[in-house]
């Protein structure tokens, strides 16, 4: 039976019908047409579905969509305003942090949840939270790398302001 | 691969989710709290529930409180003191920081980092790695060692059963299918307590392949009322008695908790799996049990 829900994400409402075993990853992708969360074991291992459910990364496909109606849904495509990117996506520009680009949504989603944390980790807890997520071609340092100089360049700007 | 089809019900209330357990129990209903156990096992049709009653949506459950341990059963001799009250909605991720003052508190932080990463910790929770019982789960070991006593509830009331009658075997436990574990309580230790972990896992965030967990008082610079718990290695965690009943009374030393380490290592039946043979999980057993204790102590 399907059950209608609206989900709203990157501030925008969504209603859709889905079957309560449709992940919240398959419905995004599948029905939101919003195809920047890619999906890659589908277990909870790799990391590629993380997206932010009301403020915390969360794997979209350990999620059901019918579970996630009210909760305020961002994914990569909320990222950039406009032309300009988000200073994560600088950095990761920058530092050469992706290569086939697979898991970048991924861990943007991730390190923009983990910097946007009113407490901003510290370096040792920035390393082990970014090895939640699997990368098999670009490598970690210029991840660690990219997201250490956004985490300088946002609490900078936050700090200006 | 996606799971078989089944019925979404997401209850307001408790009353309202035992309600409908009880109705949807027949047909293989369960509980969903994180997920983060449930829904892979479930893509990977190892279960196909008929019924998920999802318990998010219960105001109150993920709640922390410490009361006044009350002597019950089936513990009538529960030493008076305080319990750490953990309910059904409390994720991993809230013991990040120290959750009480005290040795518990940096004990709970330091175990937590240990399970899976950080995403899956933000919505996986205490209670529902009880009710999972993987062998390899360290909410599981805390309880065993601790002695947890788990709050267990239905329509036909309620029950409180000691971890050690409560892990059955590899992901089974005394839950009836129309109960649901609404909270776990551990006993605080005396503020001067000495509590220790250790984990082998191959790689940061995997499932241990054995992990330790003691905890002791000191009596004038004695060791008193040791616990050993030793998890990942038999289908449930276990407390070991030959390696308590070494070091109590002793003063603490290297050379005691290598022996006490060895007692663990010799008392140990490990699971037997491919490429881990018994003999390395002994010697597994034996480093974090004596890391576990030097952790303790130092
Ligand atoms: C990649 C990955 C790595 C992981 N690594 C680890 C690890 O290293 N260590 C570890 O311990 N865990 C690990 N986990 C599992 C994780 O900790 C889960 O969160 C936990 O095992 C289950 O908790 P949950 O709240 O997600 O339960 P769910 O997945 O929602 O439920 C699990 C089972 O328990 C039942 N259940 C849940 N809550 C209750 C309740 N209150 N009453 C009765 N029944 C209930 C459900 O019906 C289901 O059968 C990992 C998971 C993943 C995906
Ligand atoms: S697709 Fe969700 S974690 Fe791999
Ligand atoms: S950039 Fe290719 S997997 Fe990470």
């Amino acid at each position: 039976m399907k059950h209608p829900i609206t989900l709203t994400i990157n501030g925008h409402r969504h209603e859709v019908e889905v079957e309560p075993r449709r992940t919240l990853a398959d419905v995004i992708r599948e029905e939101c047409r919003l195809t920047g969360t890619h999906v890659g074991c589908e277990h909870g291992v790799c990391g590629a579905c993380t997206v932010i459910v009301d403020g915390d990364p969360v794997r979209a496909c350990l999620v059901f969509a019918v579970q996630a109606e009210g909760a305020q849904i961002r994914t990569v495509e909320g990222l950039a305003q406009g032309s300009q990117l988000h200073p994560l996506q600088q950095a990761f520009m920058d530092h050469h942090a992706l290569q086939c680009g697979f898991c970048t949504p991924g861990f943007l989603m991730l390190s923009t949840a983990l910097l946007e944390r009113p407490d901003p980790p510290s370096d040792a807890e920035l390393q082990e939270a970014l090895s939640s997520n699997l990368c098999r071609c670009t490598g970690y340092k210029n991840i660690v790398l990219a997201v250490r100089a956004a985490s300088k360049a946002m609490h900078a700007t936050s700090g200006a302001a | 691969m996606r799971s078989v089809a089944f019925q979404y019900h997401a209850p307001r209330s408790l009353d309202e989710a035992l309600a409908i357990l009880a109705e949807v129990a027949p047909e293989d209903g369960r509980i969903i709290a994180g997920g983060q156990s449930l829904v892979p096992t479930m893509a990977f049709r190892f279960v196909r529930p008929g019924h998920l009653v999802d318990i998010n949506r219960i105001a109150g459950l993920d709640r922390l409180s410490e009361q006044p341990v009350v002597a019950s059963v089936p513990a009538p001799d529960a030493a008076p003191g305080t319990e750490l009250v953990i309910g059904a909605l409390v994720r991993h991720a809230a013991f990040h920081r120290p959750v009480v003052a005290g040795p518990l508190g940096r004990l709970l932080t330091e175990v937590a980092g240990h399970i899976a990463h950080y995403p899956i910790r933000m919505r996986g929770t205490f209670c529902g790695s009880l009710a999972h019982a993987d062998p390899a789960s360290e909410w599981c070991l805390v309880a065993s060692t601790l002695d947890a006593r788990l709050v267990l509830r239905s329509v036909r009331g309620e029950r409180i059963v000691r971890a050690d009658d409560f892990f059955t075997g590899v992901m089974s436990t005394a839950i009836e299918p129309d109960e649901m574990l609404v909270e776990a309580r551990i006993t605080l230790p005396s503020a001067g307590a000495r509590m220790g972990f250790d984990e082998f896992s191959r790689r940061r965030g995997d499932f241990a392949l054995a992990m330790a967990l003691v905890s002791f008082d000191l009596v004038d610079g004695r060791i008193h009322s040791p616990r050993v718990g030793v998890s990942g290695v038999e289908d449930r965690p276990c407390r070991i008695a030959q390696a308590e009943a070494l070091l109590e009374g002793c003063v603490p030393a290297i050379d005691v908790f290598q022996a006490a380490a060895r007692a663990a290592a010799a008392a140990v039946d490990p699971l037997e799996q491919p490429q881990l043979p018994a003999i390395y999980r002994r010697e597994l057993v034996e480093s974090s049990v004596r890391r576990a204790l030097e952790r303790a102590w130092v």
